[in-house]
């Protein structure tokens, strides 16, 4: 197999390693609280994607039995991430209600001008 | 391959628009394209659920926090090279640790050969044809509770962190 079919059949774990990437990289970089929670819940997307992806088979149905079909995708992922999701939006509430309380505290939700309000105290 | 291509463009969106809104509503076009690779990818049960928690509840949630707070990030006032190398280092790292994995879409892998014969026992054990809801509410139910004793919690902690300002305000 060629470095581009390669490439092509497991394109979707370059998204995976992509969007995590992103993720990462606003937690470090960005300094505003909210676009923080942001970066968090892109990082723990593309773990969803990176769990559903080897469930998934070519060809094959989502896992509702009928009689007409015998090929399924293995559904115990699924079963996984939909609990994921879940906990992952109340994670993302908390997130975003601590910044309010932050914002009410300081007057604001950059981590610098907080750092230097705290300096000054 | 398109969808997964939009999404990754979307994420360099949400990375580099300063204007919360727009990440506001960048992260809801996120969470739908998110839902439809999932459905792609044969999970119909977790897309509807993206689709409804992901693009509805968290934009809501997040736009309640904007009207709250500022709209506007300002400018990183720090260099983005070490961010940027860290990034890069996990990123390369990953990849490493992927190129172990068992190729895309193929049905000889772990996953399907050695995973829980799920979709053959839940007709005559659960009886009923959608597999996902059998395993959610019954192989693995205390999965089920625990997402539901996070979930309180989570609104607990919320609802008392976002209420002390106004008892506050009463002392006053």
């Amino acid at each position: 197999m060629g470095v581009i079919d390669e490439l092509v059949a497991n394109y979707n774990r370059w998204i995976i390693v992509f969007l995590m990437v992103a993720g990462l990289y606003i937690v470090i970089a960005r300094g505003n609280m909210v676009k923080k929670v942001v970066g968090l819940s892109l990082f723990q997307t593309s773990v969803y994607l990176l769990f559903l992806a080897p469930a998934k088979i070519l060809g094959g149905t989502p896992p509702i039995l009928h009689p007409d079909f015998t090929v399924y995708a293995q559904p115990l992922p699924h079963a996984l991430i939909l609990t994921a999701i879940v906990v992952g939006v109340a994670t993302v509430a908390l997130g975003l209600a601590l910044v309010v309380r932050i914002n009410e505290a300081y007057g604001t939700i950059e981590e610098d001008e907080i750092f230097a309000k705290d300096d000054d105290d | 391959m398109v969808v997964l291509t939009l999404l990754a463009a979307t994420t360099v969106g949400i990375v580099r628009v300063r204007n919360l809104f727009a990440v506001a509503i960048l992260t809801g076009v996120y969470s739908f394209l998110m839902a439809s690779v999932m459905l792609v990818l044969d999970a119909v049960d977790v897309a509807m659920t993206e689709a409804t928690v992901g693009a509805g509840v968290a934009t809501v949630l997040m736009l309640g926090t904007l009207s709250l707070t500022k709209t506007e990030e300002n400018r990183p006032i720090h260099s983005v090279a070490l961010p940027l190398f860290v990034a890069a280092l996990t990123g390369a790292v990953l990849i490493w640790g992927m190129s172990g994995l068992p190729d895309f879409g193929i049905a000889e892998t772990p996953v399907h050969l050695d995973g829980p014969d799920y979709v053959d026992r839940s007709l005559k054990e659960i009886g009923i044809p959608n597999v996902v809801t059998s395993v959610l509410a019954s192989y693995r139910g205390f999965d089920t509770l625990g997402e539901v004793v996070v979930i309180f919690t989570g609104g607990i902690a919320v609802l008392m962190l976002l209420k002390r300002p106004a008892a506050r305000k009463e002392d006053e």
